[in-house]
Formats: structure tokens, C-alpha cells, sequence
């Protein structure tokens, strides 16, 4: 069977992302990728909590002054709903609707982006605070947790870019399905993760 | 790519193929309302805390938070990273040995470092 086999709605497989040999061991592999983030984000919260509020003598920041809760309200936002939008993207999938994939996956890099630039804009406003990546072992620690994630955030944004690009003219097909199926799963472990950073660093943070 | 075998439905199975997904959809939309909800209630906790309200202690609130947070992952994994399907058993064991770990690791480092 070609690897570039045209389908229509009536002939598209119930699930696409998974209907080939290859398809199923990418599958696999992906999941062992998430396992081994999940453990990146383990130690770096672990040392985050060990480490939150110290710093040598004479250091001027806690985390219930330096945190503010509107903008990681906002961010938390952006987040949760560019979620959604990769499920309505993966139901136009299984539906064999290229072009609202299509949408709904831009609709989420934007929402993505957005959440990227208030981050940038909070770690700034810090750093004009004098809490710079050197400062403390607090202040390491958080930029450390908090950067990793907009790494990841960054490392999706560019991933989802390329696919809208490079299938844009080829439509959809059982090669490209699993890339954009495990695109989504990605997105939705990001956000897994942010929702721990909401409650562990910044609500606990300001409850001190 | 020899595998796949295609199999062209009839119109009625169609239209029930679409009927389930967008019924799994409405699904999907109603548990992401769940956790909006969820994230609306654990910060407003925090503000009334923050604004003194009686009754939000820190030792009701940081419990809470956690356990709201720990739902909205389990929605996540369920409706949105499609963990209820059948055929999903080697990822859900991948789920449940790096949540287990993803516990320990904070749990040995915060022992370690606080006791």
C-alpha cells in the first residue's frame, strides 16, 4: 500500500493515527518519551519545593510578594483552551476534515504563542526586580521548572508550525496522521504540566 | 504499510461513525468546562485567603488545590488523551509508573531536604 494513498470520509480508518505497524511503534516510543518528561519534571519540581525561599543572607524575595496571580490567571487561560482546540483539531481528524484540522491547529499555536509571550514578559518584569537566574537558589530553581516548560511549550509551537506547513498541500494520510495525533498528546502533557506549575508554584506560592 | 486494510462503510455506518464522535466531542467539551470550573474555584480559594476571608486557612486551601489539580490531570488523560479507549494498556501502564515516580521524586527530595 502506498505510503501517500488518497481517502475519502467513507474509506478513512476509525482510528487513523494508529493503522499502521509503523504508526503503533511510534506510538510506543512516544510514550516512552512522555515517561522519561514526566520524570525531567519530577526532579526539577522536586528541587524547586526544596528549594523554594532560600537564598544567602540579606535576600529579598518570597514568593508570596514576588508572584501575581491575574497574569498567571491569564496564562493558566491561553493554556487550558489552546488544549481544547487541539481536541476539536484531533475530532476533525477522525472525521477526515483537513482544513478544520488545519484551523484549530493554528487556532492553538496562536493561543500558545500568546501564552509564550506572557511568559517572557513575567521572567523580564522579574529580572527588572533583580530576581535573575543567579541570584538565589530559589531563583535558579523556579527559572529552571518555569523555563523548562516554555521550552516546551517553544519546541511545540515549532513542531506544530512545520506540520501545518509541510502538509498543507498534501492533505491528509495515514503518514502524516500520527504526526499531528502525537502533536496533540504532546500539547496535552504540556498542559498537564502547567497545571501542576500553577498550583505548586504559584497558588502554594502566594499561601506561603 | 502492507497492514492496513481499507474498508469503505456503508452510508448508514457513516452517518452512526459521526453521530459517536460528535457525541465523544459534546463529552469532551462538558469535561473541559469541568476543569475551567476547577481552575476558577482554586484561585478564587487563594484570593479569599489572600483578602482574609474566614474559613479559606491555608490547611483547607493548599489540600484542596492539590487534589483539584490532581482531577484535572486525570480528565486530561481520560477524555482528552483518549485513555478510556480500548487497546490503551501499554500506555496507561507507562501513565501510572511515571505518575508513581513523579509522586516519590518530590516526596524523597522534600523528606530528605525538610526533615
Amino acid at each position: 500500500m502506498d505510503l501517500n494513498k488518497k481517502f475519502t470520509p467513507e474509506t478513512w480508518p476509525d482510528h487513523p493515527e494508529t493503522a499502521t505497524l509503523e504508526a503503533k511503534n511510534k506510538f510506543v516510543g512516544f510514550w516512552l518519551f512522555l515517561g522519561g518528561e514526566t520524570i525531567l519534571f519530577a526532579t526539577l519540581f522536586a528541587t524547586y519545593i526544596a528549594l523554594k525561599n532560600s537564598g544567602p543572607s540579606g535576600f529579598g524575595f518570597s514568593t508570596q510578594e514576588l508572584y501575581e496571580l491575574p497574569l498567571v490567571f491569564v496564562m493558566t487561560m491561553l493554556l487550558l483552551t489552546s488544549s481544547l482546540t487541539s481536541v476539536f483539531a484531533m475530532y476533525h481528524l477522525r472525521n477526515f476534515n483537513f482544513k478544520k484540522m488545519q484551523l484549530w491547529l493554528a487556532i492553538t499555536a496562536f493561543l500558545g504563542l500568546g501564552f509564550l509571550m506572557l511568559e517572557v514578559y513575567e521572567f523580564t518584569h522579574y529580572v527588572h526586580l533583580g530576581f535573575t537566574y543567579n541570584n538565589s537558589a530559589f531563583s535558579s530553581a523556579f527559572y529552571t521548572l518555569v523555563g523548562t516548560h516554555g521550552f516546551h511549550v517553544a519546541v511545540g509551537l515549532v513542531w506544530i508550525t512545520l506540520l501545518i506547513f509541510r502538509n498543507a498541500k498534501r492533505g491528509l494520510n495515514l503518514y502524516n496522521a500520527t504526526k499531528y495525533y502525537t502533536f496533540s498528546l504532546y500539547w496535552h502533557f504540556i498542559d498537564v504540566v502547567w497545571v501542576f506549575i500553577f498550583t505548586v508554584v504559584y497558588l502554594m506560592g502566594v499561601i506561603g | 504499510m502492507a497492514d492496513v486494510q481499507v474498508y469503505k462503510r456503508t452510508p448508514a455506518e457513516q452517518q452512526l461513525a459521526q453521530r459517536r464522535a460528535k457525541q465523544s466531542m459534546r463529552a469532551q467539551v462538558m469535561m473541559f468546562s469541568l476543569m475551567i470550573f476547577l481552575t476558577l474555584v482554586s484561585f478564587s480559594m487563594v484570593v479569599a485567603h489572600e483578602a482574609g476571608v474566614a474559613g479559606f486557612s491555608k490547611y483547607l486551601i493548599i489540600p484542596m488545590v492539590m487534589l483539584f489539580a490532581a482531577v484535572q490531570v486525570g480528565l486530561q488523560l481520560y477524555y482528552f488523551m483518549h485513555m478510556s479507549e480500548k487497546g490503551h494498556g501499554i500506555p496507561q501502564m507507562f501513565m501510572y509508573t511515571g505518575a508513581l515516580l513523579g509522586f516519590l521524586i518530590p516526596l524523597t527530595f522534600v523528606t530528605i531536604v525538610w526533615w
